[in-house]
């Protein structure tokens, strides 16, 4: 009856997907060497070595995607990239899942002023031009590394809250759900045991939607320069050097970018795959 | 040469090792009237898809089916569109989902007529208005620009009549045409159907799971199991001296009005077990911008004996499943009390402990909706005992699941299976071991039969009634469908409009039917099963809107036995010889049989 029980046949479905295996493979590749690799590598993410600027990309000195104007080592900023990104991708989840699906279906479930209340908090949010809120953000409490993921928690769980909300009201006129009040099922038992597990197509579908629109919401604030601080880095703010030396040294711009868009890639071919394996409608 | 011939046909899919239909061969001559019948799963709407040319792509198929001498089996979708319409013409079962929501009926028709360039725009509008009239709409001009969802369900099925009659066809091929419908608009339909066949003599191709469609109105009959046709003849020698044994069972398991009831009579002192006092169910309902009141059961009293079966009976619109879901809690009554075992308990669901909730349990039309698609069946069941049995441990839960799975004629091993796994017979017995696991003293059933072809009807009968002789439970059983009433019920509450008709005791009920509508209902069942055409005339008109009832008594439209008196003024409930019936002329009547 648990949560991990109807998580079963989704895996049993999942493995027989390519594109999920396939793409959590990427996935898990890219984190692992994303967590591994600065440690194996002989340099610093910080530390610049005037003497070989601009070193293209296998040029020795293990400098395996090159070096960047103050000769600071990319492959190892590349990586720093992906974990802010995958950081990301975490909390972008996490907020989603937790906060908007619960909030959702309770809003839906319940119905009458709660909703009305709970989905009136949610325009409120909603209605602050976020750009601006980020920036007021930064100007209150400095460039902070963590204000950005605060900001992108904030707006992250609000669309997932309207979907699910719509989804639990046309799923609670349904007979299962009388049922289970007949049966004496408690509110939170309906909310959780018969209404989200049927949310779970929709919901994997959204996640891996919002997923890389948070990893681009991130890489815009950090191309804009609101982003992480320097010499902390992420992929959108080596995209943004990248750019500005683009004639002389094109790695610095296609290297973050390509990897970004495998990433990128990787959740929306996940989620694809996921819609199909959620649904106990299909065969396996 | 026969108008349509199909020889041998095969079809099967790609993903699944079995065939669908195998080597099925049939003959329709122009003119004839032939039925296909069968249970779900036979086979026989696949032989019809074929027919149309509407299999799915990953449909194979081999055998040959020729129209009119030529073969239209695999034939090319531009090829096939010269017959239809023109030639062969289909009837689909649900005429809200055959019918384009957004477009107006009248354009439906005309396109028709249209797009097969069978005459110009003038004619076409002409001899659509002229469709809509034969097809029994009343006002036609006005209904030809009305919209689908504008139009009761009849008149929807009317629409879809005249659709696949304006072409003229030569085969109008019909998929379960009434089984949607109330049974007072399912015998409107077959007459109407019966009626422009012998005037247009158009060929008609039948196809349902119910016999006592075919038999008022098919002259010949295939009876279809597991793909495969297992019985043909005319009509009457099939259902009289059926060969097959399936054919022999399906007939014998077609409830009829003339079976002998097999209730156990009532022990005389049977307490009542629930009271319900004055309760009227009423709706906000917004029409034209403004909110108005949808009573959907004006005040009424009602009384359930301990071991009673009570049947609601109505149509559509009725009442029925509101005063069933006010009893259980699942609507608030605007008014009224309720009873259990004597003691008064909330209205609402919310507010009832789990002690009362447990004793009131319930089994929903449509399995598929009352049953969480995401639950496995082991889980379903073990639901309400981890509700309203916290202490038990895991494996005595699991003992009683099985228990109750055996209890249903379930196999175990349907444990791990989800509900859209299962056949519609499967999951409602899934459905009703849920209700039954925690052991209630009442179990209502909203049309719990009413999807589920006589073979299966008849075994859940039987299951709950073994249940009840069992265990003493209640059983209140909503349905439209008198020839199930007569054979499980002790006694019968007729509802018309959110009114009550009439209250009797089964067996007076059906001898002597005290109020016209009661009376109609018996008739729109009654059809023959030796094949003869049907006696009476079905009753006429349609159940009026709920949220504009008739003045006086709301059946006053349809009555043929209506006085002045009757529109002006809603009868009252009074009694006679223990029956009781609202109906002005109830004295002076006698609509015995």
């Amino acid at each position: 009856m648990s949560y991990l029980a109807a998580l079963k046949p989704i895996l049993d479905r999942s493995r027989a997907n390519r594109a999920i295996v396939v793409c959590s493979g990427i996935l898990i590749v890219v984190t692992c060497i994303a967590l591994l690799g600065p440690l194996l590598s002989p340099h610093h993410y910080a530390s610049t070595d005037f003497t070989h600027r601009y070193a293209p990309p296998l040029s020795g000195d293990w400098h395996l995607f090159g070096t960047d104007e103050l000769g600071r080592d990319l492959f190892v900023r590349t990586l720093l990239g992906v974990q802010v990104t995958i950081f990301v991708a975490i909390i972008a989840s996490v907020v989603s899942l937790g906060i908007g699906v619960t909030y959702g279906a309770i809003a839906g479930y319940i119905g009458g002023k709660v909703d009305a209340i709970m989905m009136r908090a949610v325009d409120a949010l909603y209605a602050l031009p976020f750009i601006f809120f980020v920036i007021l953000l930064m100007v209150v409490f400095e460039r902070n590394f963590l204000l950005i993921f605060v900001a992108i928690g904030a707006i992250n769980w609000l669309d997932m809250a309207r979907i699910v909300r719509g989804q639990t009201l046309s799923l609670k006129h349904r007979e299962f759900v009388d049922a289970a009040r007949l049966m004496g099922v408690s509110t939170r038992g309906i909310i959780f045991r018969h209404i989200t597990p049927n949310l779970f197509g929709v919901v994997m579908v959204y996640l891996t939607l919002t997923i890389p629109q948070a990893i681009l919401i991130e890489s815009f604030l950090s191309f804009l320069g609101l982003g992480v601080q320097e010499p902390q880095t992420s992929l959108g703010a080596l995209v943004n050097d990248g750019v500005s030396n683009m004639e002389r040294a094109p790695w610095l711009l296609l290297i973050p970018a390509l990897v970004l868009a495998l990433i990128l890639m990787c959740f929306n071919f996940l989620g694809d795959g996921l819609r199909d394996a959620v649904d106990p409608k299909k065969k396996t | 040469m026969s108008l349509l011939e199909v020889t041998r046909l095969n079809i099967r899919y790609t993903d699944t090792p079995q065939p669908v239909v195998s080597n099925v061969s049939l003959k329709v001559e122009a003119g004839q009237s032939l039925g296909i019948v069968g249970e779900s799963g036979s086979g026989k709407t696949q032989t019809a898809m074929a027919i149309m040319g509407l299999l799915p792509a990953n449909a194979e198929t081999a055998g040959s089916i020729r129209f009119d001498g030529q073969e239209i089996l695999g034939a090319p979708a531009a090829a096939l569109n010269r017959y239809r319409a023109s030639r062969i013409a289909m009837i689909f079962q649900d005429p809200m989902t055959a019918l384009n929501p957004y477009v107006r009926i009248g354009d439906q028709l005309r396109r028709i007529l249209l797009e097969h360039r069978m005459c110009n725009a003038a004619e076409a509008k002409r001899r659509t208005l002229a469709m809509l009239e034969k097809v029994g709409l009343p006002d036609a001009e006005r209904q030809f620009r009305a919209y689908p969802h504008q139009l009761s369900g009849g008149m929807r099925q009317r629409v879809m009549i005249g659709a696949a009659l304006i072409g003229q066809p030569d085969l109008l091929v019909a998929d379960e045409p009434t089984t949607a419908l109330d049974v007072t608009i399912q015998a409107q339909i077959l007459g109407l159907l019966r009626e422009l066949r012998t005037q247009s003599n158009t060929a008609l191709l039948l196809i349902t799971h119910d016999l006592s469609v075919v038999a008022g109105t098919c002259d010949d009959l295939v009876m279809m199991n597991e793909g495969r046709l297992v019985e043909e003849g005319t009509t009457q020698k099939v259902i009289l001296t059926p060969q097959h044994e399936r054919t022999a069972r399906l007939i014998a398991c077609s409830p009829r009005l003339d079976m002998t009831t097999r209730v156990t009579p009532l022990a005389a002192e049977s307490k009542p077990i629930i009271e319900i006092d004055d309760i009227a169910v009423s709706f906000r309902e917004r029409r034209k911008g403004r909110f108005g009141q949808l009573h959907a059961v004006r005040t009424m009293s009602l009384k359930l004996a301990a071991g009673e079966t009570l049947s609601i009976v109505g149509e559509s619109g009725s009442g029925k499943t509101s005063l069933a879901r006010a009893v259980l809690g699942l609507v608030a009554a605007k008014s009224g009390t309720l009873r259990f075992q004597g003691e008064q308990i909330p209205g609402r669901v919310q507010a009832r402990s789990n002690a009362i909730l447990r004793q009131l349990q319930m089994v929903f039309q449509d399995p598929a909706n009352s049953l969480n698609p995401a639950m496995r069946v082991a889980e379903i069941i073990e639901e309400p005992i981890a509700v309203h049995d916290p202490s038990l441990s895991k494996a005595d839960r699991e003992k009683a699941v099985n228990e109750m799975l055996q209890h249903v004629h379930l196999s175990i091993d349907l444990r791990d299976r989800y509900p859209h796994e299962l056949s519609g017979g499967q999951a409602q017995r899934v459905a009703i071991a849920r209700a039954l696991v925690i052991k209630p003293t009442v179990l209502v059933c909203d049309e719990a039969v009413s999807a589920l072809d006589s073979t299966t009807q008849n075994e859940i009968l039987n299951l709950l009634q073994a249940e009840q002789k069992q265990a003493g439970l209640s059983l209140v059983f909503i349905t439209h469908d008198l020839s199930v009433v007569r054979l499980i019920s002790h006694r019968v509450l007729v509802l018309y409009l959110g009114r009550v008709c009439e209250v009797a005791d089964s067996k007076d009920l059906f001898k002597r039917p005290r109020h016209p509508y009661t009376k109609a209902l018996l008739e729109a069942v009654s059809m023959p099963q030796s094949g003869d055409e049907p006696q009476q005339a079905p009753l006429v008109g349609e159940v009026a809107s709920i949220l504009n009832p008739p003045p006086g008594c709301p059946f006053h439209p349809r009555c043929e036995h209506a006085v002045a008196k009757c529109s002006s003024e809603v009868p009252q409930l009074q009694s006679i010889d223990g029956t009781r019936v609202a109906c002005h002329r109830a004295s002076e009547l006698d609509l015995s049989y």
